[in-house]
């Protein structure tokens, strides 16, 4: 049974294609209402993780609750309480907006009443009123996806699953669908994301999980991780950087020294925000003038680069599913 | 009771309803098949026929009657056949996981679209069957009223059974077919036999024992026999072949029909069972 406010539990869970192992005994738990970010290179086993807690894959080893109810043995139940909006684009081109959502409500036996209600309420939320009649195929990439995040939000989920929602989406859509997933977030909805771009999961998740050959490497918030890091870096251009890396190499709080053609970089083990001042009293009282100063945290991608050893390449969506698989047989 | 089916049975027909064109040659070609190929082996076999001797004491029809009940059936087997196709694209397209993830029992996906097939099915004979009157098939002739509105019963009821079963069929293989491409080569394999081995175009009596053996197992060969039954009668002849057709030998037709649907549904529900579609 899972406790009272964890709204996902997840427990030694594991999934097999074939031989090939996607994904490798993880457990995490969600708390209510939050919004929570997978991260991880292509093949890493986010998506084989979603698909299996939206009961689209079938149960293989481990447990789940969702809501208080046991995937194994309540899977009926489970649907009933979770919204997806899936990777690829799922809309029937051949239906109107107003249908699509009508549908869906039916698939999920709301009242009549109750859909329509519903359908006009969440036309208004993502700006699609004007195109309620219209067919999908005549809608922009944007507008489809704010379909799409709308009929997840139709049975007014207690988790709504996403699924690289602003994927191949222009700078300015993403924003807006941001806006209203931290609308809907903030009415309750619990928010479990996965994403490739670095910025969303440190701008707008609660906690951030980091997933790789189908492992969770690293779970924190965004500020924890990165500090966990103690990679802040300190760019100097002074009147003589020689002299100025042999003086710091010998603080505590200094890593390492590197030299660059104008200047030295200074790798710091604290928040180099506290440490920069200091820095710039010892060469002073040595003679030393800095010409230039530049304080470096680390994002979100240096974490991804440490943990996982790879840059986040942004492939395709195309083929993601047959990368996932080769990746996964590492 | 969960009516869920309803829900898929709206969507399949709101589709089926908004493309013009499909909807109309869907309507037009099997009123083609009965006006071309129809009056064509009409003239002919008729010519053929002409010199035997009507049999004294029962009714004789045209060949064009004849084939008239033929190419409802022909056309049900098509429509039918075809009618799953829609999974395959919704598999394929990734639209199925929306239904799948939803609490929707799969079952329900399966008799949905068994539903609006069947509806298909009967728009199509409702309008083949004016059509073919129009053109001169002499169906329910000198039937009352409350003769010819049982007869479309009885014609409902078989076309009904049959197409459910060809479409449960036909949701077995979208559902386990990977590409459109394999599942056209499938069907149009499959088409062949069931159509070749009935007696929907000309008469089963004289084919050789083996090819005599199938008709009697094809459900198509039943089909037709019931809407000869109702649309023309018990007791006919037709380019020169007296038929007999009791209400005994009509019933065990239905029933077979009740069978192959069953199965077919069993069938259906065990590859449901089994698909996953990430």
């Amino acid at each position: 049974m899972a406790l009272e406010n964890n709204i996902i539990d997840v427990n030694g869970l594991e999934y097999f294609f074939g031989e090939v192992k996607a994904v490798d005994n993880i457990s995490f738990t969600f708390r209510e209402g939050a919004i929570f970010s997978f991260m991880g290179p292509n093949g890493a086993g986010k998506s084989t993780v979603i698909n299996i807690l939206t009961t689209l894959l079938p149960m293989q080893k481990g447990s789940v609750s969702i809501a208080g109810y046991d995937l194994r043995t309540e899977p009926e139940k489970v649907r009933e309480s979770i919204g997806i909006v899936f990777q690829e684009l799922t809309l029937d081109r051949d239906m109107t907006v107003r249908e699509i959502l009508e549908y869906h409500g039916r698939l999920y036996s709301m009242p009549k009443a109750a859909r329509q209600a519903r359908v006009d309420e969440l036309l208004d939320l993502v700006e699609l009123e004007e195109k309620r009649d219209t067919l999908t195929r005549h809608l922009s990439g944007g507008m489809k996806r704010r379909l799409e995040i709308a009929r997840g939000l139709m049975t007014r989920p207690k988790v709504l699953f996403m699924d690289e929602p602003t994927i191949g989406l222009d700078p300015q859509t993403r924003i807006r669908i941001w806006d209203y997933v931290r609308d809907i977030n903030q009415q309750g909805t619990t928010i479990f994301l996965t994403t490739h771009y670095m910025d969303e999961a440190d701008q707008f998740s609660d906690e951030i999980s980091i997933m790789d050959h189908g492992k969770i490497i690293v779970t924190g918030k965004s500020w924890e991780l990165k500090n966990a890091l103690g990679q802040d870096l300190i760019y100097l251009e002074t009147s003589d950087n020689r002299e100025a890396g042999e003086l710091l190499k010998n603080l505590d709080s200094v890593k390492g020294i590197k030299e660059k053609t104008k200047g030295i970089v200074v790798m710091v083990n604290v928040d180099g925000t506290y440490l920069l001042p200091e820095i710039i009293d010892k060469l002073r009282s040595r003679g030393i003038t800095i010409k230039a100063v530049n304080l470096k945290k680390p994002s979100m991608d240096d974490v991804f680069v440490h943990h996982t050893g790879r840059e986040l390449r942004d492939t395709g969506t195309e083929k993601s599913s047959v990368i996932s698989l080769r990746a996964g047989g590492r | 009771m969960h009516t869920g089916f309803l829900t898929i049975y709206w969507r399949d027909m709101l589709r089926f309803i908004r493309f013009r064109t499909l909807l109309f040659a869907s309507l037009v070609q099997p009123a083609l098949w009965l006006a071309f190929f129809g009056i064509a082996m009409s003239n002919n076999f008729d010519r053929l026929t002409a010199t035997l001797p009507a049999i004294p004491g029962v009714k004789t029809v045209g060949y064009l009657t004849f084939i008239g009940a033929g190419v409802i059936a022909m056309t049900t087997l098509f429509t039918s056949l075809f009618g799953g196709t829609v999974l395959l694209f919704d598999k394929n397209w990734g639209l199925m996981r929306e239904t799948l993830s939803s609490p929707l029992p799969r079952i329900h996906i399966i008799i949905g679209i068994g539903l609006s097939g069947m509806t298909k099915s009967f728009i199509q004979a409702a309008v083949i069957m004016v059509f073919g009157i129009l053109l001169g098939v002499q169906f329910f002739e000198g039937y009352t009223l409350a003769q010819i509105l049982a007869s479309l019963l009885g014609i409902m009821l078989f076309i009904g059974a049959f197409s459910l079963g060809f479409l449960f069929l036909s949701a077995a293989i979208a559902i386990t077919m990977e590409s459109p491409e394999s599942m056209q080569a499938v069907i149009t394999l499959l088409t062949m036999p069931f159509f070749f081995t009935s007696n929907a175009l000309y008469p089963a009596n004289s084919f050789p024992p083996l090819l005599r053996a199938l008709s009697t197992i094809n459900p198509l060969t039943h089909l037709v026999s019931g809407i000869r039954y109702f649309a023309i009668g018990g007791d006919f002849s037709s380019i020169g072949i007296h038929y007999t057709y009791t209400q005994g030998e009509v019933f065990v037709s239905f029933l077979f029909l009740l069978a192959f649907t069953g199965i077919m549904f069993l069938i259906a529900r065990w590859r449901f069972k089994k698909v996953t579609v990430t």
